[in-house]
């Protein structure tokens, strides 16, 4: 059998979350790099509508794998199926994005069979004939370039952002399609899922916003937020936060931003008091311009801005939401 | 409830880190802390035993040094300990460390193994997953609530985007914990005395040496990220810094 890469993509009621066209760009990049063939599965019911949409692009062949156990979406059962199928099919990689669901399933399917994921990862490298997956750590402090030491089939979660899912490539012709039909025995399945809701009546859409002020742990206490809210204010943005200001009560959930609030991409991005943890980057790395205060010159908030300030962000907005004011007044 | 809570302990998070001579890990003169998200999963333990009696259990791996975790959850109420204690624990990966885990409650009957979501150091989200796997017990992850119900318990799971969703399931079961489910209590005084004399049982790493084997992921190095962005920092006294980003938000940004 041919040396391929399975990119697992990521659906819920037939439709493709976005993400899995940044697993596809990974997976015809190592491709490119490896010479293996790419290919592609998808796990649900009756949802071959994405299958369609993924034989459109660069793809060997696209595979729905069916079983009415599979909808709706448990550890369990994925972790079932996709035991079986990878086992048949014996993919070198397995690719699918570093999602709650993935993050869900893909341990227990690579312990049951006895493999490892690595996971998380922001990019790859070939190091000889090995491969290398880097994957951040020490909430982005430090990077680690991390090698399989057993054999395939390898399992990588990439992070979201870590390849551009508008670069995959489309295909020359439509890739076939294969409807795998799995069993998965009764019993198997074991938790009872109830559908999904959305919590917080969202009062603000942060994804429309064209400038947001974002406050991290270093605003210290709820009452210094009001700083923050002047700041924006002035700036005529809206006001955002990292996720221990909104699980403190000091703003509601729809102000978080980060993997488990939401993701923005704003002309400006102004974060104050963040450290700049993993799960609040992937939220707004992809801000036109980011601005960071933070007194901690080691934040690694500093990664990713355009603009720094290492400083005491008590001492700095003051004077910055009148120069603001000022310059808006036609100063 | 018989709850086990495994817990981590990793460098403060404001820890300058460097990197060991090999540059394959981090030199071990930093200061450490409890993994905030097993602080999470600590607290929630503590609560449900409060709510519904029974006893918390707490185990982490790691060298002498990792007991300072244990002690504060002790500290906060929990009933015994478990310090599987060596310096190689800290090199195992989250497969090795889930067995190993599983080889030192053998003997035990948990209704539930809480684990926080990922931890602050690796980041990987992975050993209570594999740890429900090699139990062959149902599992869910990144928990923000737990309800008692008839047939087992009835947890709500975060999603991405502001989502959740409700999932019954039986016990025993394997949860990681989401932070933010909960406050965190201060280890009282009292606690502090009591903790003195709670069980804690060391676990050495031959006692569980049959159950892990080598890492089937290997670090091949650490290093500090390269920057991707030429940052351009601003100096000066504050007033001096407020006009700088005037001028950048003006004349850069094009938002003024």
């Amino acid at each position: 059998m041919a040396d391929s890469i399975l990119a697992i993509v990521e659906q819920r009621e037939g439709k493709l979350n976005r993400v899995s066209w940044e697993t596809l760009t990974a997976g015809q990049a190592l491709a490119a790099e490896t010479g293996w063939t790419l290919e592609a599965a998808g796990v649900g019911s009756g949802v071959t509508s994405f299958a369609n949409e993924i034989a459109a692009k660069k793809v060997a062949k696209v595979y729905a794998i069916e079983s009415p156990k599979l909808e709706p979406y448990t550890p369990d059962a994925f972790a079932a199926a996709l035991k079986q199928f990878i086992a048949s099919k014996q993919p070198r990689l397995v690719l699918m994005p570093h999602t709650y669901q993935v993050r869900d399933f893909v341990p227990k399917l690579a312990t049951a069979m006895d493999r490892t994921a690595i996971s998380d990862c922001i990019g790859y490298k070939k190091d000889g004939e090995k491969l290398l997956f880097t994957r951040q750590m020490f909430q982005g402090k430090l990077a680690a370039d991390v090698s399989f030491n057993c054999d395939a089939p390898w399992f990588v979660t990439f992070q979201n952002g870590a390849f551009r899912g508008d670069k995959v490539e489309a295909g020359a012709a439509a890739a076939p399609i294969e409807t795998v039909n799995i069993e998965i025995a009764d019993g198997v399945v074991r938790n009872k899922p109830q559908e999904v809701f959305k919590e917080a009546k969202q009062a603000v859409d942060l994804t429309q916003a064209e400038i947001i002020v974002s406050v991290g742990r270093g605003i210290k206490e709820q009452k210094n937020i009001e700083l923050a809210k002047q700041l924006a204010e002035a700036l005529g943005g809206e006001l955002a936060a990292s996720r221990p200001i909104c699980d403190s009560g000091w703003l509601p959930m729809d102000r978080q931003i980060g993997s488990s609030g939401q993701t923005v991409a704003p002309k400006l991005y102004l974060a104050l008091g963040i450290s700049g943890a993993i799960q609040h980057i992937v939220g707004m790395k992809g801000a036109r311009t980011i601005i960071a205060i933070n007194k901690d010159s080691e934040a690694p908030i500093f990664e990713i801005a355009d603009y720094a300030v290492v400083g005491n962000l008590f001492d700095i907005v003051p004077p910055l939401i009148e120069e603001v004011k000022k310059a808006k007044a036609g100063g | 409830m018989k709850i086990l809570v495994c817990m981590k302990q990793v460098p403060q998070k404001d820890a300058p880190l460097k990197l060991n001579e090999s540059g394959t890990w981090i030199r071990e003169d930093v200061s450490y802390e409890v993994n905030e998200p097993d602080a999470f999963a600590l607290e929630e333990a503590l609560r449900q035993k409060e709510k519904h009696s029974g006893e918390v259990v707490v185990i982490t791996a790691g060298p002498a040094r990792a007991q300072q975790v244990l002690r504060e959850a002790l500290a906060k109420g929990a009933d015994r300990a478990i310090h599987l204690e060596d310096n190689a624990f800290v090199g195992l990966d989250a497969s090795n460390t889930a067995r190993a885990f599983a080889a030192a409650i053998k003997d035990e009957k948990f209704d539930l193994i809480f684990t926080g979501l990922q931890s602050d150091d690796y980041g990987f989200a992975q050993t209570g997953v594999v740890l429900a796997e090699l139990l062959g017990w149902p599992h869910a992850t990144i928990i923000m609530q737990i309800e008692k119900t008839d047939a087992g318990i009835r947890v709500k799971r975060e999603l991405e985007a502001g989502y959740f969703q409700f999932v019954d399931m039986p016990l025993p079961a394997v949860l990681t914990i989401q932070s933010g489910i909960n406050k965190l209590r201060y280890a009282t005084l009292i606690g502090i005395k009591q903790a003195k004399n709670k069980p804690l049982r060391k676990v050495t790493l031959a006692e569980v040496q049959s159950a892990i084997g080598a890492n089937m992921q290997k670090i091949e190095r650490l290093y500090i990220p390269q920057k991707t962005k030429n940052t351009e920092f601003l100096e000066g006294s504050s007033a001096e810094v407020a006009k700088k980003l005037v001028e950048k938000l003006r004349n850069e940004v094009h938002v003024l």
